[in-house]
């Protein structure tokens, strides 16, 4: 299997290709998440491709369900379906929707409306230990998930219930819709918070998928308590015109130049 | 018909549907393991607490955080387990509304929520527990099936029912205690209403508490030599347009009867439906876009116009 650097890198890639092929979608917070999918679905996830309702398969749900340009492509490459079918993002003809639905093959859970994915990944949590089925569940959060109530219900749910079972991985990119994170709803340190419900919290750079790895290993070596991952990301990862930059939050449409101007630098990183 | 392991109530019994509840939940956590509980700490107010009791594997339970309970429902479904999620009406139909679109219905998760604490049948908790609204809220969303049993006997026979249905259910439960309609011989079916009483004049299409209050207006009727049809609309969503049409071409009019907000409920669904299949003159019987308030569940119907004189008075008028 490739490196999972270029696994990431071709994820961003595409991703961009998808956006610019839609004339709308978020980029941002799809490039904060390449690294993670990079790692979950082509090295920590037992998965099936040719049977993505295999009802033992590890589920994940990407709760920050507008970065899913980025989970489209990494399913694609991972053989659930042609690159193409990800390329019509937000297009009539296509299943690609502009927030993740069930659908399209690989996608296990709905999200759009930020604050329910880690719900619905207690919900299959609870699901394999009612059935004594030995599947691991993954969420991604985003700071946006991370402000709605419903989370934090999910928060205290999940420590409460000892799911081992259960991985939350929280992008923490820092800025969201309308300004930064610190500006509309700082939360200072998140991991601390969760922490006190009984959470196993490990901080990580986002980036890295090596200490991704070894943080996601620890998750499961893990007993009687669900673990918390804090990404440390950058919006915009690996585009530096993108980097850090609100703007690029999306919704947008990028232009031909832009598009060009980014695969110039991901071809050659 | 009634499972002979199932024990039922005497028609004429006044009986809580919330008992109904526990009882069908026992039944049907013996009969079948392929369904669990999803409790927010009211399986007391919801009459769950008989399954906590005898069968506490079978309960997964949230804490007061619905929001977190109902969007887990979706999860639990993708699981393969059906999700029964119980709460009081205000919770599940509007506190939690966005998780059941979302994350149960619009994936067309086979869960199913069966909410207590339903329109002014809840009496002294007030109006703020008083769920006028959620025929109208659940039967908005696409793809889900509305429910609402006439007695403890139908809600027993359609707990069964919407456990064998593939899909996201919303179902009632009745909370006072409330006369028995429904027989051993009644057999429920999705979708399908029943004509509790055959009339010419008006038909009253009722649902929930409202059908005993619809037979007793019928009776008083009778005695003045006015022919009432009686029809228990116990799904609201699929709606049984052959019983709305059979209702509109054979009586001179119809009066829909429910103890909910008279807008979005039953009344709008059956005008939905004659409207297009065949236009009748109808009198509206429900709560009149107001909320409720405390008081016993006998006194409150009176105080609202949602009691069998308010039935009685709607059908004299379509005369």
């Amino acid at each position: 299997m490739a490196d999972l650097k270029e696994i990431a890198n071709t994820i961003r890639i595409n991703c961009l290709k998808a956006i610019h092929a839609g004339r709308s979608g978020h980029p941002g917070g799809s490039l904060s998440i390449a690294d993670m999918l990079a790692v979950l679905y082509f090295n920590e996830m037992n998965v099936d491709p040719a049977k993505p309702d295999w009802n033992e398969r590890d589920r994940f749900i990407l709760s920050k369900g507008h970065a899913c340009p980025s989970l489209y492509v990494a399913l694609a490459q991972r053989g659930y379906f042609p690159m193409e079918e990800a390329l019509k993002l937000r297009k009539i003809d296509g299943f690609a929707e502009g927030h993740p639905d069930v659908r399209v093959p690989g996608v296990d859970a709905p999200s759009g409306s930020l604050g329910m994915g880690l719900s619905q990944g207690l919900g299959t949590a609870l699901g394999a230990r009612h059935q004594r089925l030995g599947f691991r569940t993954h969420v991604i959060l985003g700071d946006g998930d991370m402000q709605e109530g419903n989370t934090w219900e999910a928060i205290m749910s999940a420590g409460h219930k000892k799911m081992d079972n259960l991985v939350a991985i929280y992008d923490s990119n820092k800025l969201q819709g309308d300004a930064p994170v610190s500006t509309q709803l700082n939360m200072g340190d998140v991991g601390e918070k969760v922490a006190t419900f009984g959470w196993h919290v490990i901080y990580v750079d986002g980036h890295d998928t090596d200490a991704l790895q070894v943080a996601l290993a620890e998750a499961k070596a893990t007993k009687g308590m669900p673990t918390f991952i804090v990404a440390d990301t950058i919006k915009g990862k690996g585009v530096s015109f993108m980097e850090d930059v609100l703007f690029w939050h999306g919704s947008v449409t990028m232009t031909d130049e832009q598009l060009a101007d980014s695969l110039k630098e991901l071809e050659h990183a | 018909m009634l499972d002979s392991t199932l024990q039922y109530w005497n028609v004429g019994e006044d009986v809580s549907v919330r008992d109904a509840f526990g009882r069908v939940l026992v039944h049907q956590a013996r009969a079948r393991e392929d369904w669990v509980l999803l409790d927010a700490d009211v399986a007391g107010g919801t009459g769950a607490k008989p399954l906590v009791i005898e069968h506490p594997d079978r309960v997964m339970q949230f804490g007061i955080a619905e929001q977190n309970m109902m969007a887990a429902a979706g999860g639990v479904a993708d699981t393969g387990l059906i999700p029964v999620v119980s709460t009081f009406g205000a919770f599940g139909c509007m506190r939690a509304h966005e998780q059941f679109r979302t994350a149960i219905a619009y994936p067309e998760r086979n869960a199913k929520l069966c909410c207590s604490h339903i329109g002014l049948d809840v009496g002294p908790d007030g109006a703020t527990a008083q769920m006028l609204e959620d025929l109208a809220t659940m039967r908005a969303i696409p793809g889900v099936t509305v429910i609402s049993p006439a007695d403890a006997n139908e809600f027993m026979q359609a707990f069964r029912a919407i456990l064998d249905h593939q899909g996201p259910v919303y179902m009632r439960i009745g909370r006072s205690p409330t006369p028995v309609v429904f027989g051993a011989d009644h057999t429920f079916e999705i979708g399908k209403a029943t004509r509790v009483r055959e009339g010419r004049d008006v038909t009253v299409i009722a649902t929930g508490v409202m059908v005993a209050r619809a037979i007793a207006a019928a009776e008083t009727l009778a005695k003045e030599g006015i022919s009432i049809r009686v029809v228990n609309m116990a799904t609201i969503k699929p709606i049984d347009v052959s019983e709305v049409v059979a209702a509109a071409s054979e009586t001179g009019g119809i009066v829909s009867a429910e103890d909910h907000n008279v807008f979005g409920g039953l009344g709008s669904a059956i005008a939905e439906c004659a409207a297009q299949h065949h236009p009748a003159k109808m009198k509206f019987v429900g709560v009149k876009d107001t909320f409720g308030k405390s008081g016993e569940h006998d006194e409150l119907p009176a105080m609202f116009g949602i009691d069998a004189k308010a039935i009685y008075t709607a059908c004299k008028e379509l005369l």
